[in-house]
């Protein structure tokens, strides 16, 4: 995958086409972050509903500017040792260990303790160098030598100090190893930050970043969307079917279906051969679309009207 | 073209979107990407590296619209089609080229240039420094300094030759570029009222200060919703100066024990480390809102403020009461800011109060809520049209929380007067004051919050 050079996006239009063939099939605006992203090497912080396709985005992208995609998925309790490296331990101690002998030799030489305390100086910088380092993936993200598309997964989920942390990466693209010093990138990688907003951003960390809100699709993307992902599907279904989402959309929710539960629902109905929504099936498998037992009540109180809107708006002329 | 764009940063700025100095830069590199061709990839750039959050989106479009919407730089299809007839020969003809070589701006016009067009408009209002204007009685004296600096003079001598010439070619495009010329003006007006809107909004700055110490009675209905953009700032930084207070408590020291006891397996090298966690406490916050008539002007703010609170801090329980109280953390929570204001108001607000009553519901049904970490902050002016005051469930919540606040929108001086139960409850008060400017809400609720 490397070995073809990473392809620098040349226009929006050439980012839409090549996100679509990696199966992404992406608006105007995603692009356009995209592309931005690129050139300006700055982080995108993609925020929008769960399951409109944030993380989706991210693949995508690696997939079309062929750069390796290091994830790193964020949770409360995400500290530094995690996310960016830690030292090897028990090879250390093994090592020291096994080495016993060696060192003891080398110190036989000093004179006194000082001396001694010098040479074991030398040594101990060999237990805490590269070789003993465990790049996490933030370290691997800067080291990857063709640069990588670095995905922070649900940013907001970790902790604020994570987040400040984060700062230094995100505006350098270098890092501080106590031990080692800075580490720089070879080749900044895309970093692509995704939220769900349970938590508000801090100021200095949103400033940082290109801002990406990507909301439920519109029914004509999300037909392609469906084209795209779900291959095979009867035109009808799918428009009877997209019609029929985004109508579930504009009822009261607890949780809103989201077009990775329309793909599933599309992949369901294809499954089970069906080529026209009617109550009978819509009834049958809205649990795939709904999560909730209280929604599922919901919408299908409004099943009827809904469906014959959809029907009716679905047949041809 | 950076002119228009430093000028759109101004404005955003001014509508309430945060525009740091980095990010204008971030801007302009954006631009200088893409390039200024196309509307919708300029205004897509712009809203990736300026908006932030679902507001600034909001104000990002209706701020876009406003100033890019009449500058020129959409083509604007309602002047083509009428009166734009201009044929190409016309327009390159010899005789007519001669005539207009005078005035700039007929080339312009002639050439449909607009970026130019836009370009020098913009270097003419600088040049008469129409951001000097103050009052809107102003806009017809600038509109025609820009035009006079613009080269209208010319312009209309030119058009005066065409119309001499007897020629009919150079008489269609005298019609021509009068029919333009009338939309120079316009849009020379359009730019001194924007600049004129600007410089209100700067003024908008001064009017916020006042805002903060305006008593919370009398804010005037215009300027409600400027109140509810401070109040929601407020809260955000109280949210954020106390995730501060909580961090710092986080930070712990090497637990020697702990370390040792773990490490014994490998002959007490420090293999494995542990660290002391100072125990962290949540401020856990009950909320009592009074919304009856006698304090509904101040209701909207304070429920306004507990919906901000709510969103900022994670263990916020609220209370809503008149005559009877509700539970409205679910409310608060799930719709949005208008929505569960106008379904509180709706449900039980403009009633007659009665805190007997409510704190009576209170202590039946939610005293178990109240533990000794809780701080209950109650907002009310404690008029209870001579009902029981039921002094005693202020008394239980002073015994079981950790403190009770009592927030009081009414001077010290009426405390106790007429209907006003505030005397008997104060005792019971670890803290209680007046509260009825922004100014007080954001120190009270800082000290709540900051008390360990």
């Amino acid at each position: 995958m490397s070995t073809a050079a990473a392809i620098a996006p040349a226009s929006i239009e050439a980012v839409i086409e090549g996100l679509a063939e990696s199966g992404y099939i992406s608006n105007r605006q995603s692009a356009t972050a995209i592309y931005l992203a690129h050139h300006l090497r700055k982080p995108v912080l993609v925020e929008g509903p769960a399951g409109v396709g944030k993380t989706e985005l991210a693949k995508a992208t690696a997939a079309y500017l062929r750069l390796p995609l290091i994830r790193m998925q964020c949770y409360d309790g995400l500290d530094e040792s995690k996310a960016l490296y830690e030292w090897k331990y028990g090879k250390q101690l093994l090592y020291t260990q096994i080495l016993k002998d060696k060192l003891g030799e080398g110190l036989r030489g000093a004179a006194n303790l000082k001396e001694a305390l010098h040479q074991l100086d030398g040594i101990e910088d060999v237990f805490f160098s590269e070789r003993f380092l465990e790049a996490r993936p933030l370290l691997q993200a800067l080291r990857q030598p063709a640069g990588a598309v670095l995905l922070i997964d649900e940013v907001d989920k970790a902790d604020q100090e994570f987040e400040a942390f984060l700062l230094e990466l995100l505006s350098d693209y270098q890092v501080t190893i106590p031990e080692l010093g800075p580490i720089a990138a070879t080749v900044a990688p895309i970093a692509i930050l995704t939220s769900n907003n349970t938590r508000d951003l801090g100021d200095a960390l949103k400033r940082r970043c290109l801002h990406l809100h990507i909301d439920y699709p519109d029914a004509k993307l999300e037909e392609r969307i469906i084209d795209v992902r779900v291959p095979g599907i009867e035109e009808r279904l799918r428009t009877q079917l997209v019609g029929f989402v985004q109508k579930v959309r504009t009822l009261e929710l607890r949780k809103l279906p989201s077009v990775s539960e329309t793909i599933d629902w599309a992949r369901a109905l294809v499954l089970l051969h069906v080529d026209e929504l009617d109550a009978q099936v819509v009834r049958e498998t809205l649990n795939v679309l709904l999560k909730y037992e209280a929604d599922v009540e919901a919408a299908t109180r409004q099943t009827p009207a809904m469906l014959s809107d959809v029907r009716w708006n679905g047949r041809p002329n | 073209m950076k002119e228009p764009i430093v000028g759109f940063l101004a404005v955003a700025r001014n509508a309430g979107i945060s525009v740091s100095t980095a990010e204008s830069l971030d801007a302009f590199a954006a631009l200088d990407l893409i390039g200024y061709g196309d509307r919708e990839t300029v205004k897509d750039s712009l809203r990736l590296v300026i908006a932030k959050t679902d507001e600034e989106r909001e104000r990002f479009e209706a701020c876009f619209e406003q100033y890019f919407g009449s500058l020129g730089l959409a083509p604007d299809s309602s002047s083509d089609a009428a009166d734009s007839s201009l044929r190409d020969e016309d327009a390159n003809d010899a005789a007519v080229r001669q005539t207009t070589a005078g005035s700039s701006l007929a080339g312009m016009l002639l050439a449909d240039d607009r970026a130019s067009l836009v370009r020098n408009l913009h270097a003419a209002a600088a040049a008469v420094s129409v951001s000097d204007i103050r009052l809107f009685t102003q806009t017809n004296l600038f509109a025609r300094r820009v035009l006079e600096e613009l080269g209208i003079a010319a312009l209309d001598e030119a058009i005066a030759r065409l119309r001499a010439s007897g020629d009919p070619a150079q008489a269609r495009v005298a019609e021509f570029l009068d029919s333009r010329r009338q939309a120079v003006r316009e849009l020379a007006r359009d730019i001194v009222e924007k600049r004129l809107a600007l410089s209100a909004d700067q003024r908008g700055r001064m009017r916020d200060e006042f805002l903060r110490d305006a008593r919370l009675f009398n804010v005037d209905r215009r300027d409600i919703e400027r109140m509810r953009v401070l109040v929601r700032a407020m809260a955000r930084r109280l949210a954020t100066r106390y995730a501060r207070i909580r961090k710092r408590a986080r930070r712990g020291h090497l637990d020697v024990r702990h370390t040792m006891r773990k490490n014994v397996a490998f002959d007490g090298v420090p293999f494995r480390t542990s660290w002391k966690r100072r125990k962290i406490e949540k401020p856990r916050l009950v909320v009592l809102c009074d919304v009856s008539g006698s304090v509904a002007p101040l209701a909207q703010f304070l429920l306004l403020f507990v919906h901000s609170l709510t969103e900022a801090l994670s263990d916020v329980h609220s209370f809503a009461f008149s005559n009877t109280m509700i539970d409205v953390t679910a409310t608060l929570e799930r719709a949005t800011l208008d929505d569960s204001i106008v379904a509180i108001m709706q449900e039980i607000g403009f009633r007659s109060s009665d805190y007997g009553r409510a704190l009576g519901e209170f202590e039946q049904n939610w005293l178990r809520l109240i533990d000794r970490k809780t701080t209950v902050l109650i907002l009310g002016d404690a008029r209870s049209n001579y009902s029981e005051a039921r002094v005693d469930v202020v008394q239980k919540l002073f015994e079981r929380a950790k403190r009770v606040v009592w927030l009081n929108p009414e001077n010290r001086v009426a405390w106790g007067m007429d209907d006003s139960e505030m005397l008997h409850y104060l005792p019971y008060c670890h803290v209680a004051t007046v509260c009825n400017r922004l100014r007080h809400l954001e120190s009270i609720v800082n000290d709540v919050l900051a008390t360990p």
